[in-house]
């Protein structure tokens, strides 16, 4: 039976992670995710599954940690925003490299630099694109609720352990700090370590017993090596692309224009789409909800059908360009979006909606970028 | 049934604790429910506020701009949000440190003194529950029993020997609620 | 008698260590790597606890050790060893889980990480090589650099006024009340080859233990990096290294000596 609970978005996940068996989470205070930290210390799961619960010298070394844990086929997770995921980018990049399975939250807030502990959604870049040095890629989920907090824990997991690679969980200062309703599922049992050596002794390092030693590394001198490391990281993510990409479609069937938007933004830009609705605007939403792998095709197949559409992002256009690679430019895209922690209202998006695309008849989508910001 | 409402004030007011026990009580009675508040360094003295949204439908945007309700316990809350008030909505205040009254016309405008009322009862810190007891006059939206319910549900067992005396500044606040009349407008 | 019959297990004195992959290292020769990667893995192997030994290999001239070393081994990113090595020792608490790490690893880009993997008492082990210069990237100097001393990002010699002493980050941590041995050895010669061992068996059976950390320096030498001979360098870090790293426990059994 599923529990019913009223909690913030950032303890929902931390709740959820007790309960999908996660072995163990390292991480640093930093706002506006540290409620995750502290939700975890007050629970005292070591008590409840026998989950490690440890507060690191710094993001790096939480990271790190999480890398350790991963390299023993442990579950293992930190979480941290803007600031602190520019540091632990380190260890993500090693994780991809070396193949290691872990979850990384960031609850986003704005930046650059110390920026605003405000929402943003201004590491799209950052967690798209890389973010970290080399050849690789995060799985990124975006999720929109509380709810989704809770459920993309387990979500996040079972993709790093199918494709053994880091997942991250791409938040924001508002999913983390609101309250909602959420159905938290029943306490899954941690794997034993005798499960763990039985189904990844082929890899992880749990101890070199009747098998040749296991390394972990990302590291290999021969170019040829590190060559087939990269294609083989590739086909990773074009599997991932096949077989695990997941967005949402709202009111998409009659839609003339549509908002493209993730995470905190798709809220907003429901409500939006509700508004334009009434004034008689046939708009719909596109929710990526997977990040990377992106929802190219599905965007190509709506650009035959709406006039517009309309990237909704709290940064100063990044998303945007995933929009526009996708539609191939048989229609216009443009951004709208609020940044420095402002947070655009229904209200804001419906209007740019209507300027910028809908009574905009000579929009080209490659002159949009200057005006998209006041 | 979809109520928006905002709540601000001081930190320390007990203005997202209020939130949180009329979010508790929708849940109560199987509504969906979000509470999003500002947070951050804002908080610690400054003006803290939250909005709640109480619905039988599926919650878009916890996000928003313009209310059913506002309940406005200071002056610079007072001079934010008054004009956020949807046309024929609500906008409930505590007196108390209001130099600069209401103007709108448009809109219901009720005062309570929570404040007051608090410190007579004995207890500064239960003013918030006599605004929320105000407010369930105004808009009766959750059943007291559900009120109750939800702090039993959102408050720490150590603390439940106090639900009576918030059920009794509910109480205080209904029958304390008195409208409030716009006679000049600059 | 033919040779044959001299090679039986009773004659024999000496034999490549076991736990040695076979795989030829990398390592310069005349260089002290070798000999405490040897040391590790015979201690491990007299111990019996191969099945339970997990190491962490760093980002420096030992970042291979798991090329050599025949355990199961993870390797960190630069400094982050010991970061590594608590969630590893945390989520198994019974295994032996090591980190091997020089001194520009553990004592400039990763002293954040070694101060607070001590200071909480990690139940691991460090074996922390500190031959007073990055040998990997071609003999910069290293924050164990001594004073004067020339390397290729301090040519006209190290100048404490401009670049800082030379880091006794050994006596740093034994402060640390997590930390419940730390000794300075040398692999140099047979005699302080057989001290160094016993330190690092004593490190490993302080695991059994759960008192906290065990930290081994070994004052090596760095013969291609310091530019002289493997003889001349061993001379050089007598005279030069002992004096300021002096070797010898430095904290036995959580006691200060």
């Amino acid at each position: 039976m599923a529990e019913l609970k009223l909690m913030k978005g950032n303890e929902a996940l931390a709740e959820a992670a007790i309960r999908v068996g996660v072995d163990g989470y390292f991480g640093y205070p930093i706002t506006p995710q540290t409620e995750i930290i502290e939700y975890l210390m007050t629970e005292q799961p070591e008590k409840r599954t026998g989950m490690v619960v440890l507060q690191a010298e710094s993001e790096i070394a939480a990271i790190s940690m999480v890398y350790g844990a991963a390299s023993t086929g442990k579950k293992a997770m930190t979480s941290s925003s803007s600031p602190g995921i520019s540091l632990k980018l380190e260890g993500i990049s090693y994780m991809a490299g070396a193949e290691l399975p872990g979850v990384i939250v960031n609850v986003v807030r704005g930046g650059p630099g110390l920026g605003t502990i405000q929402p943003s959604q201004a590491d799209y870049f950052q967690s798209v694109k890389g973010g970290g040095h080399g050849d690789y890629k995060l799985y990124v989920l975006a999720p929109s609720s509380v709810q989704e907090m809770a459920d993309f824990v387990e979500d996040a997991f079972d993709i790093a352990f199918k494709y053994r690679a880091p997942v991250l969980i791409l938040s924001d200062g508002l999913i983390g700090q609101m309250m909602e309703k959420v159905y938290l599922k029943e306490q899954k049992p941690r794997m034993t370590d005798e499960e763990i050596i039985e189904k990844y002794g082929d890899w992880a390092v749990t101890g070199k017993k009747g098998r040749e030693r296991n390394i972990i590394t990302s590291l290999d001198l021969k170019s040829e090596k590190m060559e087939a490391r990269v294609h083989r990281l590739m086909k990773k993510y074009a599997q991932m692309e096949k077989e695990d990409m997941r967005y949402e479609k709202t009111l998409c069937d009659d839609a003339e224009y549509l908002i493209v938007a993730y995470g905190s933004s798709a809220r907003i830009s429901q409500k939006a789409v509700e508004l334009g609705r009434k004034k008689g605007i046939k708009v719909g939403l596109l929710r990526p909800i997977t990040l990377f792998p992106y929802p190219k095709q599905p965007l190509f197949e709506l650009a035959d059908q709406v006039k517009g559409m309309l990237s909704v992002e709290l940064n100063a256009g990044q998303m945007v360009e995933d929009v526009r690679l996708s539609v191939e430019h048989k229609v216009p895209v443009a951004h709208f979006g609020r940044t420095g922690g402002i947070i655009h209202t229904p209200e804001e998006i419906l209007e740019a909606l209507e300027q910028k695309i809908i009574n905009n008849g000579s929009i080209r989508h490659y002159k949009t970028r200057e005006p998209s910001i006041l | 049934m979809t109520e928006e409402i905002i709540i601000a004030g001081f930190g320390g007011q007990g203005v997202l604790s209020m939130g949180k026990i009329l979010a508790y009580s929708g849940i109560m009675q199987d509504q969906e429910v979000s509470w999003m508040p500002s947070y951050g360094p804002e908080m610690r003295g400054g003006t803290a506020n939250v909005i709640v949204i109480l619905s039988d439908e599926r919650i878009s945007s916890p996000y928003l701009k313009a209310f059913d309700t506002a309940i406005i316990l200071n002056q610079q809350s007072m001079d934010k949000f008054q004009e956020t008030v949807k046309p024929g909505g609500v906008l409930l205040y505590d007196p108390n440190g209001i130099t600069i009254h209401p103007t709108r016309t448009d809109i219901e405008i009720y005062q309570i003194e929570g404040n007051k009322l608090a410190i007579d009862m004995g207890n500064a810190k239960i003013s918030n529950m006599i605004i929320l007891g105000a407010f369930l006059k105004i808009k009766p939206i959750v059943k007291l029993d559900n009120v109750i319910e939800g702090l039993k549900k959102s408050l720490p067992e150590r603390y439940h020997h106090l639900i009576p005396l918030n059920k009794e500044a509910i109480t205080k606040g209904m029958a304390g609620l008195i409208p409030f009349k716009v006679t000049h407008k600059d | 008698m033919e040779v044959l019959d001299i090679i039986k297990p009773e004659n024999q004195v000496f034999c490549k260590t076991k736990l040695m992959t076979g795989c030829s290292l990398s390592y310069c020769p005349g260089c002290g790597h070798g000999t405490a990667h040897n040391l590790t893995m015979e201690v491990i192997d007299e111990m019996g606890i191969v099945e339970d030994t997990i190491g962490v290999a760093p980002v420096g001239c030992s970042v291979l050790a798991y090329d050599f070393m025949n355990v199961d081994m993870t390797q960190a990113a630069h400094g982050r060893a010991p970061a590594v090595a608590t969630a590893i020792s945390r989520l198994w608490p019974e295994k032996y889980v090591f980190t091997y790490q020089g001194d520009g690893d553990l004592a400039a880009i990763g002293t954040a990480e070694t101060i607070h993997a001590c200071n909480r008492g990690e139940n691991i082990v460090i074996i922390f090589v500190n031959n007073g210069i990055y040998g990997m990237t071609g003999g910069q100097m290293a924050p164990t650099t001594l004073e004067g001393m020339k390397s290729s990002t301090s040519p006209y010699g190290r100048d404490i006024e401009t670049m800082g002493s030379p880091l006794k980050i050994t006596e740093l941590i034994a402060n640390l009340p997590g930390v419940y041995y730390v000794t300075r050895q040398s692999v140099h010669t047979h005699k302080h080859v057989r001290k160094a061992k016993k330190a690092i068996r004593k490190a490993f059976e302080n695991i059994k233990l759960r008192k906290g950390l065990s930290f081994v320096e070994i004052v090596s030498n760095c013969n291609s990096g310091w530019k002289m001979t493997p003889t001349e360098s061993n001379i050089w870090m007598e005279e030069n290294m002992f004096p300021y790293f002096p070797l010898g426990d430095i904290k036995v059994d959580g006691k200060l000596k």
